[in-house]
């Protein structure tokens, strides 16, 4: 099914969404990977804040090429979301509800998911020219000297995204795989 | 015997930087659109189709193809009879990376050091295989290197009873685990014999062939077709959602071995499988 999503999300509309179905997000977005997430993690650590609020957003796993002249982002596909997955199950018990990214998530994110209400999304993993024609602004809030893996808002059009753990925790990779199998 | 100028060499690996980035080779666009039309899954056949709408908007935009620009992989062959002047052909080959993905707006993915992680700010150093060849021109095979596929690759010491049959399982078990991570579908390169790092390097060597291009030897060119199959059966699909389109090829390369051994590479690209020749 196609669904056209708000974000930041919420709650309600997210427990719609089932596993398979292809999403259309518009709205307020972050982006975040590996560097970005070890920082965030040493800040609860120390109990400092986040340079931003968890409660009913979203993180895209992505770090961008840089911009041209007069363009809003370079290539911005999604990168693997499994390289987060340790940090992430304290990131949706503070209320983050949506994660896109590509590739399988653990046991443990999973649980964090089902346990919070939250969405797994993978965005098209190679599609990073395709994929920024749906950014409309992009802006470095925080860690600006890690670059590419710097903490960016994002504003996004239509971002074509597709539900591969839902509320309930079921899996597309494992149920769409199981489908195309076959004996050789 | 020859000269050739480092500057020659740096203008050449700066002019692939900024074309492979941008511009997939007519192996890997053939191959997309065979697997269009034969995926069986409709959303496999929709993330086909957005991945050549990725293709052509990269190239007339002048968008990179996948925001991962890799890490720069170079494969040097130099002609005996050649003398390299002007500087050490390292220096010239990092010059081009430097130039190549600052000024074709390329991300730099490198840190100088893999404990500490800063970012070295230009994507040097490239990765750089040389091999002494005969004969008086330098070939350059460019193929930069992205890590989603990358960090999926193996490496197997297999025993010689393993046989045909372990080396199979290998490589199925390599793809399996890389799943929706590599980005299907995936080129997969295959090294099998050599030492351990060798097997490795032959992989990685695989992937810089034409897809369409399969192994000389009937029984490789067999045991490749057949790989193919095996994973394009395992359900995977494009995106890993699902589908009979996860490998466009498996390239082999084999090298001799030790009578104890049976050393396996498996690197596994994803669809974006960049790679360029120059010969100066």
């Amino acid at each position: 099914m196609d669904v056209n999503i708000k974000a930041p999300f919420d709650a309600e509309e997210l427990k719609k969404l089932k596993c398979g179905d292809m999403v259309y997000i518009s709205g307020t977005i972050y982006v975040a990977r590996d560097a970005a997430h070890k920082r965030m993690q040493e800040a609860l650590d120390k109990n400092e804040a986040l340079p931003m609020d968890m409660n009913g957003n979203g993180i895209y796993y992505m770090g961008p090429s840089p911009a041209r002249e007069g363009r809003v982002i370079g290539s911005a596909g999604p990168t693997t979301a499994s390289r987060m997955d340790k940090y992430t199950p304290r990131l949706l018990d503070l209320g983050l509800k949506v994660m896109i990214g590509k590739g399988k998530r653990s046991p443990e994110v999973k649980e964090a998911i089902v346990r919070n209400g939250a969405v797994y999304m993978a965005a098209i993993g190679g599609a990073g020219a395709l994929l920024s024609k749906s950014i409309t602004a992009s802006e470095v809030i925080a860690y600006e000297d890690l670059g590419t893996e710097a903490i960016r808002k994002l504003e996004v059009k239509d971002f074509p995204a597709i539900v591969v753990i839902d509320t309930t925790g079921e899996d597309l990779y494992i149920k769409a795989t199981e489908e195309y199998r076959k004996e050789v | 015997m020859k000269e050739i100028n480092v500057a020659q060499i740096s203008e050449a690996i700066k002019d692939m930087c900024i074309e492979t980035n941008h511009f997939l080779s007519a192996d890997m666009r053939a191959a997309l659109d065979r697997a269009e039309k034969e995926e069986e899954s409709p959303l496999g056949r929709q993330i086909l189709s957005k991945l050549k709408d990725n293709l052509q908007i990269a190239g007339e935009d002048h968008i990179p193809i996948c925001q991962d620009t890799g890490m720069a992989v170079v494969f040097a062959e130099i002609g005996q009879e050649v003398h390299v002047t002007g500087g050490w052909i390292e220096d010239a080959i990092n010059e081009g990376v430097r130039q190549g993905y600052t000024e074709g707006y390329l991300r730099k993915s490198v840190v100088s050091d893999p404990i500490v992680r800063k970012n070295t700010g230009d994507n040097t150093p490239a990765v750089i295989h040389y091999f002494m060849v005969p004969g008086d021109k330098i070939k350059l095979t460019f193929a930069p290197k992205g890590f989603g596929s990358e960090n999926m690759s193996r490496v197997f010491m297999l025993k010689p009873a393993d046989g045909v049959e372990g080396i199979k399982n290998a490589v199925l078990t390599a793809v399996k685990d890389a799943g929706p991570n590599a980005c299907p579908p995936m080129v997969v390169g295959v090294g099998i014999g050599g030492t351990f790092e060798k097997c490795a390097l032959l992989a990685k060597k695989a992937l810089t062939r034409a897809a369409d291009e399969r192994a000389a030897d009937h029984f490789i060119r067999e045991m490749e077709e057949e790989l193919q199959r095996k994973i394009n059966a395992s359900g995977i699909g494009p995106g890993g959602l699902g589908g009979t389109t996860t490998a466009f090829a498996v390239n082999i390369e084999t090298y001799a071995t030790h009578i104890a051994g049976l050393p396996v590479g498996v690197n596994i690209c994803c669809h974006v499988n960049r790679h360029a020749v120059r010969i100066l």
